[in-house]
């Protein structure tokens, strides 16, 4: 199911000088925000845990989730470079496998770490923010990476519509119409948080069982379905 | 043995045939698919090599068949048109990378560097290549696994004649050895110079197939058009159109020149200056009116 070859070649995309730094931009945004708010305002757990909500989780996790998860294949298929990977006899859901595997690693590096550390600088950890928050995006590494694998094989617009989906669907419409919630990986993500954090600062609109029923399906199928896509791309001729 | 058998194809794309009941066997040596760009040639190999299912009709390599079946890969090497190919790695870390993708090793990959003359620049990045580089690291990637079937996608685009001429070497080797090549080009003089067995495909249809020097003589054979001005237009023509070589001579007057069709390509080349000459006409212009690929290819597939 997990191909070495195909991994390395992954990470070595994903992990090229300039994307390498896209990604590095968001996480480094957060921690000096950290430390802008603790020099600012002194420990406080409520502004760590909005900070960690409303900048690492809603904003940060799904665009590092976008960039891993649509980079880790689109570029390949736009380009037609998949071509070598296709023209092999290797099972293509142990491509799409392996590359969701790499995509969840890179969020996870990229999204989880840097919540930690900010937490850890806004307030030492205080009511278990910190850990709880970088487990939520843990959580949400793998389902967002998932889905952006999924978009990345069948759109050529693949960011746009990873953006469009984090920005607008997470954040905008989800504040605004309740049931959206209930489909949102972030209060899915929350719903573990909730969880970890004592007191009742982290809540989320889902309760874990549904939450993690949930996680699991939209992970499953969309790893699934861009199995199949794979299996039946059509490389279009240049004519 | 190694046969691709390609049986009643059809691809459209909505409205747009690209690929018109074509039925071919491609069998052991260099065979060449030839055709004018824009043909179909690239939507054939892409069905010949897995990466476009055909609308109706099948593709089957010794009757596998070839779409969804991704074993059939350990039999094919494919070498795109595409230039891209992960241009952050190096010449042998792509082609290991090829190699460890089929579960081959270092020895494989090193081997098939060797064979594409490839080894001195095999540490250097693949953004540094040349195009015929690029071409050579690809074939080397197509030959790890020693494919009994190639398909090359107008392999020697954009090579200079040396890389040209090496190419081709290693492709009539290919062939000698028995393994079945097929290799796509719209240009006549390296399909002519490579293949044993052509191809012609025209707009999408199968024109003709067969020994080169039977089509060549097809291809000279057809009527050609002339547009000739001299210093005695009607006289010449006259003259002409008494010979069997030519077909039919109209006057075109608002060109002032004559638009002649001939039938017997040798005959009437040699048959125009002696006349001319016999009859103290001077000729001022001789220009063949139909010369591109595309009329050539058309006349064929009315053959």
């Amino acid at each position: 199911m997990y191909d070495p070859t195909v991994a390395r070649l992954t990470y070595r995309a994903l992990l090229g000088r300039r994307r390498a730094l896209i990604l590095g931009v968001l996480p480094l945004l957060l921690v000096v925000i950290a430390v802008a708010v603790r020099a600012l305002a002194g420990v406080d757990d409520q502004t760590a845990t909005d900070v960690l909500g409303g900048f690492a989780l809603a904003t940060m996790v799904p665009i590092i989730g976008v960039i891993a998860g649509t980079g880790a294949i689109g570029p390949e298929i736009d380009d037609g470079s998949v071509v070598y990977l296709l023209s092999k006899p290797i099972k293509r859901p142990t491509i799409i496998f392996t590359k969701l595997i790499v995509a969840i690693a890179v969020t996870m590096v990229f999204s989880a770490v840097p919540t930690l550390l900010a937490g850890l600088i806004l307030n030492g950890n205080g009511q278990q923010v910190a850990v709880a928050f970088t487990i939520a995006a843990l959580v949400a590494s793998i389902a967002y990476a998932a889905l952006f694998l999924l978009l990345g094989t069948v759109s050529r617009h693949a960011v746009v519509f990873g953006l469009v989906y984090a920005l607008v669907w997470e954040a905008l419409f989800g504040s605004l119409v309740p049931g959206a919630r209930t489909l949102s990986v972030q209060q899915w993500s929350l719903a573990v948080a909730e969880r970890v954090a004592d007191g009742n600062l982290v809540t989320s609109d889902v309760g874990l069982p549904t939450a993690t029923v949930l996680l699991a399906v939209v992970t499953v199928l969309a790893t699934w379905y861009a199995g199949q896509k794979l299996r039946s791309l059509t490389l279009a001729g240049e004519e | 043995m190694t046969t691709l058998n390609i049986d009643h194809v059809s691809r459209w794309f909505g409205n747009v045939v690209a690929v018109n009941d074509i039925t071919m066997t491609i069998g052991p040596g260099v065979t060449g698919l030839l055709g004018p760009n824009g043909a179909g040639k690239s939507t054939l190999i892409n069905m010949m090599g897995g990466f476009l299912a055909p609308s109706t009709g099948s593709v089957t390599l010794d009757g596998q068949p070839v779409w969804r079946n991704e074993d059939i890969y350990k039999h094919i090497g494919i070498v795109p048109e595409r230039e891209a190919m992960y241009d952050f790695l190096t010449g042998r870390e792509f082609v290991l990378a090829n190699a460890e993708l089929h579960g081959l090793g270092a020895k494989a990959a090193d081997e098939a560097l060797a064979t594409v003359e490839m080894a001195y620049a095999q540490d250097r990045k693949i953004a540094t290549y040349s195009k015929g580089m690029r071409q050579r690291v690809k074939m080397a990637s197509a030959l790890v696994h020693q494919p009994s079937l190639l398909l090359l996608d107008e392999p020697f685009n954009g090579m200079d004649p040396r890389q040209r001429m090496q190419l081709m070497d290693l492709l009539r080797r290919m062939g000698d050895e028995g393994r079945t090549v097929l290799f796509s080009s719209h240009i006549l003089e390296e399909v002519e110079q490579l293949a044993w067995h052509i191809e012609v495909i025209v707009a999408g249809r199968h024109a003709a197939s067969g020994d080169f020097r039977k089509i060549r003589r097809l291809m000279t054979d057809r009527p050609h058009r002339y547009l000739v001005r001299s210093s005695d237009d009607r006289a010449l023509a006259a003259a002409l159109i008494a010979d069997p070589s030519t077909s039919g001579i109209e006057v075109d007057l608002a060109e002032g020149a004559l638009r002649i069709q001939a039938v017997d390509f040798g005959r009437f080349t040699a048959l125009l200056p002696k006349v001319a000459r016999d009859h103290g006409i001077r000729l001022l212009t001789v220009s063949p009116s139909d010369e591109s690929l595309e009329s050539v290819f058309s006349y064929l597939v009315a053959a």
